[in-house]
């Protein structure tokens, strides 16, 4: 298979997406004739378009136009330890979540600390969708329509401080319906340099193929860092903590000889556990070789430079 | 009392039986693998599941000794080869599954892993022990080894246990719960074997010294040296 840096894509070659939208849009309207002729039968108003949908979205920039993920392999395979440490219990369990209402709070070195409500999260900004590449530490990869804006623009609404160097992520715990074995340190912690997370590419995620995230996906709300191992993009955040020194996050606690803050997908530093010179692409049978940057060099290259990445890895 | 014997028509039925309870995850696996049911990444999750029955088949095959003598049931005995082959046959499929599915004939990033990851160095190791116990499983073997130095051979079945539950320890990311368990298990037949080899010492110990020109009946294994 032929990889294509993103730059050699004219956006007209991109028929996937149009093709898998159109479908999308059918599949949408479908479902809110099933609804209306539902509501028609019961005597009831049809409902105006649910108040919790995605936001009608557009076409993105930066995304790729290689074969999207099945579905239902991107709902069924799934990281999300607080929901069981096996790829299908986040399936099987992420439904106890109550997503709504939710808030995010923007807090530490920022001018106007607040709190978000979903509702007006979802609004901030055009809701874009975008393609891109998902690579796991453990050596395996998708390709997923996410639909978000870039975290920048919440973080221009708060009014970082000078002295904010990193921004700090904390997920939802709630022991009552999560996995309350402290696999790992939960909450679960994440973290970037601040210029990561204002590159344009890292984005603020509420959606997926189309629709609001599953919970399993990191409802409602969810980080997407593209170029980097797919522990970086922290699910279900409750809280976006601005710092001057660089947070400790929980994969770093759990094994500090294996995994670096940056985790940058890299095909040539290898991690104790998996070679990370290839991977295997969900739904395909072959590995295929992986990119440096997970394809996204020359978007990202020179956030690092000058770096030693065997180092910072 | 005596438990009862089997006769050898009952014998050969029990075998049967066991044959083919041993032979069903293997049926399921390769009906999920064909019936496309083993989830968004099949080649992972048959990695999985022959990793586990190769472990359970030979911690399965431990367990014989300490049950036989816990019970009395000798004739379980008659089950262990068939039950060790089954660990050795899982351990093949789960090796050939990383070398062809998983790596396709990758031989440089075949190598480099054995090399590199700790995890599948010591899985390899296993697998590589593993080989001669599977070549002297047949009577004739036994018949050419002797049984003592047949009997310290597969004693490193032992061995290959311990490094199966390193290699799943080792591979786990965050959560040991499960090779903790198979730990557990592994410990629990040592410490059975190491208990009742104490008790037949004691035995040994305690029983009047035989009478000089009366043979010794049935099988002496002599603990307490001479
Ligand atoms: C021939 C050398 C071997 C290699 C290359 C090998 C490789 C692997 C790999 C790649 C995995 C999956 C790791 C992951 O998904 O992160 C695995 C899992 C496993 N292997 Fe092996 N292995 C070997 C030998 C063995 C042997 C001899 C045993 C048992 C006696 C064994 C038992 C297991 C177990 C129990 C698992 C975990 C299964 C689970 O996650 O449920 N392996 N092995």
């Amino acid at each position: 298979m032929l990889i294509r840096r993103p730059a050699d894509i004219a956006p007209s070659e991109i028929t996937a997406r149009e093709l898998f939208e159109g479908r999308r849009e059918f599949i949408r309207r479908a479902g809110l004739g099933l609804a209306a002729g539902a509501a028609l039968w019961h005597g009831l108003p049809a409902p105006a378009r649910a108040a919790d949908a995605l936001p009608r979205t557009v076409p993105g920039p930066f995304s790729i136009g290689e074969p999207l993920t099945k579905l239902e392999s991107a709902i069924s395979y799934n990281n999300f330890y607080e929901f069981g440490v096996t790829k299908s219990g986040p399936e099987r369990n992420a439904h106890r979540m109550q997503v709504r209402p939710w808030t995010l709070r923007v807090e530490g070195l920022v001018c106007k600390p607040r709190e978000f409500g979903i509702e007006e999260l979802l609004k901030l900004a055009p809701m874009e969708e975008r393609i891109y590449r998902l690579r796991c530490v453990e050596a395996w990869s998708m390709v997923i329509p996410w639909a978000g804006y870039p975290l920048a623009a919440l973080l221009k609404a708060v009014e970082p401080l000078g002295s904010a160097k990193y921004v700090e992520f904390v997920t939802h715990y709630d022991p009552a319906i999560m996995n309350t074995r402290q696999v790992i340190e939960w909450p679960y912690h994440e973290g970037l340099r601040l210029d990561e997370a204002l590159h344009p590419l890292t984005l603020l995620t509420f959606g997926m193929y189309g629709e609001l995230l599953p919970n399993q996906n990191g409802a409602p709300v969810r980080i997407v860092v593209p170029w980097k191992y797919g522990f970086k993009s922290a699910k279900s955040i409750v809280t976006l903590r601005l710092l001057e020194e660089q947070p400790a996050t929980a994969w770093i606690k759990q094994a500090p000889q294996e995994y670096g803050f940056y985790a940058n997908v890299n095909p040539e530093v290898s991690h104790p556990r998996w070679n990370q010179a290839t991977e295997r692409r969900i739904g395909e049978q072959r590995r295929r070789p992986t990119l440096m940057f997970n394809g996204y060099a020359e978007q990202v290259a020179q956030l690092y430079q000058g770096m030693d990445l065997h180092k910072h890895y | 009392m005596n438990p009862p014997t089997p006769s050898p028509v009952q014998l050969a039925a029990i075998k049967t039986a066991v044959f083919l309870l041993c032979l069903l995850p293997a049926v399921l696996l390769a009906r999920g693998w064909f019936a496309n049911a083993l989830g968004a990444n099949p080649v992972e999750a048959v990695q999985h599941a022959t990793g586990s029955w190769a472990l359970n088949m030979l911690l399965i095959s431990l367990a014989v000794t300490p049950l036989r003598r816990l019970t009395g049931l000798h004739w379980l005995i008659r089950l262990r080869r068939m039950l060790g082959l089954f660990a050795f046959a899982w351990a093949c499929a789960h090796l050939l599954n990383w070398i062809w599915l998983d790596l396709w004939f990758d031989w440089r990033a075949i190598g480099a892993d054995i090399l590199d990851r700790p995890y599948v160095s010591v899985g390899f190791a296993a697998f590589v022990l593993m080989l001669p116990l599977a070549a002297t499983s047949t009577q004739s073997a036994m018949r050419r080894l002797g049984g003592r130095r047949w009997q310290a051979l597969h004693r490193s079945a032992y061995v290959v246990a311990i490094l199966g539950v390193a290699h799943f320890w080792w591979l786990v990311k965050a959560d040991v719960l499960e090779p903790l368990l198979y730990a557990l298990a592994l410990a629990a037949l040592l410490g059975a074997r190491m208990w009742q080899r104490e008790l037949e010492r004691r035995r040994q110990l305690a029983a009047p010294p035989p009478l000089p020109g009366t043979p010794p009946k049935g099988r002496v294994i002599r603990i307490v040296p001479k």
